[in-house]
C-alpha cells in the first residue's frame, strides 16, 4: 500500500474537520483537494455496504445510547471521576482475561475487566471508608496503580512467543471497525438491560440521586439501587473498550451527559438528549475513523462529543456565553432607551408638559451628553418607534432639532418614570431611607422592575401620586390624558 | 407500661458509634403521639445522628428503635422526614413538582409512577406552604426559605404520622420560619408526632410541647416548663456558660422591646 493516498484521506479529513469547526480560511482548498474522495467515502460509510460499517455503526449507536442514559446519572451523582476509575482499572483485568484463554475471547475480557473494574471501586471505597486519606486521592491512587499494572501485563503479553493476541493494543484507543459480531452482541445486551432498568426504576434513581436520606427514609434500598448504577456503570465501560479504548470510555459517559445538563434542567430530558449526544458522538468517531482507515475509533469519538459540548457551552439556550453575552447588550441597550425616554419625559415636566417637542440641545443637557451622543440615542428611540423627528430634510440632526413621542414611546417614558418613583417613594417611606439617598438605587431598580412588583407596590403605599421629592408619579392612565388634554 | 396503642416512637438503650468511636450513648424514649418535640443540644450533640439512626440509615451498635410499635422498615410508611436543606444538590435537574411528588414514593409500589392523585395531593401541599406558583420553577432558582417549604411541602406529601425534621429553621428568612411553625402546630393538633431538631434556644421555648436534651446522651425528656431549667441546659451546652448567658440576654432583650404574644 502506497502512502500518498493515505496522506490525502487524513488531510481531507483534517480540513473536514476544521470545516466542522466553522472555519471560511479553508474552503477554498477543500474543492481541490478530495472532494470526490470525501463524498465517495461518505455514501460508503452511510450505505451500509461493508458488514463492518454496519457493527461499527451500530455499535457506537448503542453505546451511544447506553453511556448517555448511565452518564446522566453519574454526572448528576457527582460520580464522573469514579466512572474514569473504574475504566482504568479494568485494564489489568484485560490482560488477565487475555492470559486466560490465551486468545481474544470476549466473553473471558469481559468477566475479566468487570471483575478487575469492580475490585478497583470495592479498593477505592476501602481506603477512603477506613483512613482518613479522602475520596478524590483514593479514586487517584486506584486509577494510576490498576493501569500500570495493566500496562506491565501488556507489555508481558506482547512478548509471549505464541497466542493470538493481534488487536490486544485496541483496547486502549478503541477501533470500532474491529468489533465483532459476539462484541456487538455484548453491547447490545448491556445497553438493552440499562435502558429496561432505568425505564423501570427511574423513580428511584431519580430520587436516590437527588436525596439519599431521604430515599432510605421512605424504605427505599438506597445502597441497592447505588450498587445497581455502579454494576451497569462497570459492563458499560467494559463493552465500550472495543468501540472506544480504555483511556477516553468515560468521556463518553460524561461528556455528552455534560452536554445535556447545559441544555436542560429536567432529568428525563436530560437522559434523552445525552443519548442523542452519545449516539451523534459515537457516529462522528465511527466515520472519522472510517475516513482514516485505520485511525483509532476513541479519540474522534471523543472529539465529536467535545465539540458538541463546545458548541452547547457556546450557544446553549439557557447558559450558553454567546446568548448571555447578547441578552446583556439587549439589556443595557433597554437601559439606554429607557434612560433616554426618561431624559425626554423630565425636559417635558420642567416645562409643566406645555411643549410637545424637545430639542436634541434640552436632551443633550439633560443626559450631560454631547451631541453626537445624543445622535445616536435619538437614532435607537426612532428605530424602536417611540419618538419621531419633526421633518427636516437638509439637517437632520442640528441640536435646535425636536423630537416627539410616539404613544408607545410616552407611555414606555411614564412606566420608567413611574418605576422610578415609586421605588423612591417605598425606600423612603417603608425601608427608612433618606429622601436625598433613594435618587441613585432607583436609577438602576426603575429598569428591572415587574408590572406585578408594581402593581404590589402601589397597593402598599396606597396608590401614591407624589414622589418623596413632591414630583408627580404618572400613573398611565392619568398621564394619557395629560397629554391629550393639552 | 405496655399501653394499647404502640407509642409513635420507642427507642430503648439505643447506642451508636463512627468508627467504634461512640457519639449516641444508652438513649431510652418514649414519645407520645400529638406533641411537638423539639430536640437541643450543642453542635456535634449527635442530634442529626439520632434522626438517621432511628430512620435506619445509621446502624445502631446496640439497643432498639420502635416506631409505633414496629421495627422502622416495616412502618417507613407512617414517617415523614425533611433533611437538612444543605444536604442535597440544589443544581439537581428537577423541579419544585418533581421534589414534591418524591413524597409520595413511599406511597408507590416499586414500579409504579405518580399519577394523577398523587399530583394532586402534591399540589396542594405546594399551596399549604405557598409555593404553588413556582411547581414548575427549577429549584436552583429558589431562596433559602423556598427551599425549605418545598422540602416541607414534600414531607406534607408523605401523609405521615410521625415527622422528623432536621433543623427546619436553618437559614430561612422570619416569614418562612413563622409559616412553618404553624404548619408544624397545626400538625399536631391533628394527632401528628413531629420530632424537630433545633438550634435556637431563645424560640425553642416557645415552639415546643416538649424538649429532648441532648449532649452524646440523653440529659433529659419532658414537657417543656420542667425540662427547660437553667440546671439542664447548662448540663446540656457542657458548662459552656457563654452561650447560655447570651440566651439569657436575648430573652430578657426580647421580653423588654415586644411582650412575646401566646
Amino acid at each position: 500500500m502506497s502512502i500518498k493516498p493515505q496522506i490525502s484521506k487524513l488531510s481531507g479529513l483534517l480540513i473536514f474537520a476544521s470545516l466542522f469547526l466553522v472555519s471560511d480560511a479553508c474552503a477554498a482548498k477543500i474543492g481541490e483537494l478530495s472532494e470526490t474522495n470525501f463524498s465517495d467515502q461518505f455514501f460508503r460509510f452511510f450505505s451500509f455496504k461493508d458488514p463492518s460499517v454496519r457493527y461499527a455503526i451500530l455499535a457506537s449507536l448503542l453505546l451511544g445510547t447506553c453511556c448517555g442514559l448511565l452518564g446522566s446519572f453519574i454526572v448528576v451523582r457527582k460520580l464522573s471521576l469514579m466512572g474514569d476509575t473504574l475504566s482504568h482499572a479494568v485494564l489489568p483485568g484485560v490482560a488477565l482475561g487475555f492470559l486466560w484463554t490465551m486468545t481474544k475471547d470476549p466473553w473471558a475480557i469481559f468477566i475479566g475487566a468487570t471483575i478487575a473494574g469492580l475490585l478497583g471501586t470495592v479498593v477505592v471505597h476501602w481506603i477512603h471508608t477506613t483512613t482518613h486519606i479522602k475520596e478524590d486521592s483514593a479514586m487517584g491512587i486506584v486509577l494510576s496503580g490498576f493501569y500500570a499494572i495493566g500496562i506491565c501485563l501488556h507489555t508481558m503479553i506482547q512478548h509471549l512467543p505464541n497466542g493470538n493476541k493481534a488487536g490486544l493494543d485496541k483496547f486502549m484507543f478503541g477501533q470500532a471497525a474491529a468489533l465483532s459480531e459476539s462484541d456487538l452482541v455484548m453491547i447490545a445486551v448491556v445497553t438493552g438491560v440499562s435502558l429496561l432498568l432505568i425505564t423501570l426504576f427511574y423513580k428511584e434513581f431519580l430520587v436516590t440521586s437527588f436525596d439519599n436520606a431521604f430515599a432510605s427514609s421512605i424504605g427505599m434500598p438506597a445502597k441497592f439501587f447505588h450498587y445497581q448504577l455502579m454494576l451497569l456503570l462497570a459492563f458499560s465501560v467494559v463493552v465500550g473498550l472495543q468501540a472506544v479504548g480504555i483511556v477516553l470510555v468515560s468521556a463518553m459517559l460524561i461528556t455528552p451527559a455534560a452536554t445535556a445538563y447545559l441544555l436542560t434542567d429536567r432529568m428525563h430530558r436530560m437522559l434523552i438528549l445525552a443519548s442523542v449526544f452519545g449516539m451523534m458522538a459515537g457516529i462522528g468517531g465511527a466515520f472519522f475513523s472510517y475516513l482514516g482507515n485505520s485511525l483509532p475509533t476513541g479519540p474522534f469519538m471523543i472529539v465529536s462529543a467535545s465539540t458538541l459540548f463546545g458548541l452547547a457551552l457556546l450557544f446553549g439556550p439557557r447558559y450558553g456565553i454567546v446568548p448571555r453575552w447578547v441578552r446583556q447588550l439587549n439589556r443595557n441597550s433597554r437601559i439606554q432607551i429607557e434612560n433616554t425616554l426618561k431624559a425626554v419625559y423630565q425636559i417635558r415636566e420642567k416645562a409643566d408638559f406645555k411643549e410637545d417637542g424637545v430639542s436634541l440641545q434640552q436632551l443633550g443637557e439633560q443626559r450631560n451628553l454631547p451631541l453626537s451622543e445624543v445622535k445616536k440615542e435619538v437614532k435607537r428611540l426612532i428605530r424602536e418607534r417611540f419618538a419621531t423627528l419633526a421633518s427636516s430634510d437638509t439637517d437632520m440632526f442640528n441640536q435646535n432639532q425636536k423630537i416627539y413621542f410616539t404613544p408607545s414611546g410616552w407611555e414606555n417614558a411614564c412606566r420608567i418614570v413611574r418605576n422610578h418613583r415609586l421605588w423612591e417613594l417605598y425606600l423612603t417611606k417603608s425601608a427608612q431611607y433618606q429622601p436625598d439617598h433613594v435618587h441613585d438605587d432607583a436609577e438602576e431598580i426603575e429598569h428591572v422592575l415587574g408590572e406585578n412588583i408594581v402593581r404590589e407596590l402601589e397597593r402598599l403605599l396606597d396608590f401614591p401620586t407624589l414622589d418623596p421629592h413632591g414630583k408627580l408619579i404618572p400613573s398611565v392612565i392619568d398621564l394619557k390624558e395629560v397629554q391629550t388634554g393639552q | 407500661m405496655s399501653p394499647e396503642i404502640p407509642l409513635p416512637l420507642e427507642i430503648h438503650d439505643l447506642t451508636v458509634a463512627y468508627h467504634k468511636k461512640p457519639v449516641l450513648y444508652g438513649i431510652d424514649l418514649e414519645v407520645p403521639a400529638g406533641q411537638l418535640v423539639g430536640i437541643v443540644g450543642p453542635n456535634g450533640a449527635g442530634k442529626s445522628t439520632l434522626i438517621k439512626t432511628i430512620m435506619g440509615m445509621i446502624p445502631p451498635s446496640s439497643g432498639w428503635v420502635k416506631i409505633f410499635g414496629k421495627p422502622y422498615r416495616k412502618n417507613a410508611k407512617r414517617v415523614g422526614y425533611v433533611p437538612q436543606r444543605e444536604s442535597v444538590d440544589w443544581d439537581f435537574p428537577v423541579n419544585v413538582m418533581d421534589v414534591v411528588l418524591m413524597g409520595r414514593f413511599g406511597h408507590l409500589g416499586l414500579l409504579r409512577r405518580p399519577g394523577k392523585k398523587d399530583k394532586e395531593i402534591a399540589m396542594a401541599c405546594l399551596e399549604k406552604v405557598n409555593m404553588a406558583p413556582y411547581a414548575q420553577r427549577q429549584i436552583s432558582n429558589l431562596s433559602g426559605g423556598q427551599q425549605q417549604r418545598v422540602f416541607l411541602a414534600r414531607a406534607l406529601a408523605q401523609e405521615s404520622d410521625l415527622y422528623f425534621l432536621d433543623e427546619p429553621f436553618a437559614g430561612v428568612d422570619a416569614a418562612t420560619e413563622s409559616a412553618i411553625i404553624s404548619i408544624l402546630m397545626e400538625l399536631r393538633e391533628r394527632g401528628k408526632t413531629l420530632m424537630v431538631v433545633h438550634h435556637d434556644l431563645t424560640t425553642a421555648k416557645e415552639y415546643f410541647d416538649m424538649l429532648l436534651l441532648l449532649n452524646m446522651r440523653k440529659i433529659d425528656f419532658g414537657p417543656t416548663e420542667d425540662v427547660y431549667t437553667y440546671d439542664k441546659l447548662q448540663t446540656t451546652y457542657g458548662g459552656r456558660l457563654t452561650i447560655l448567658s447570651e440566651v439569657a440576654d436575648t430573652r430578657q432583650k426580647q421580653s423588654d422591646e415586644l411582650p412575646l404574644e401566646k
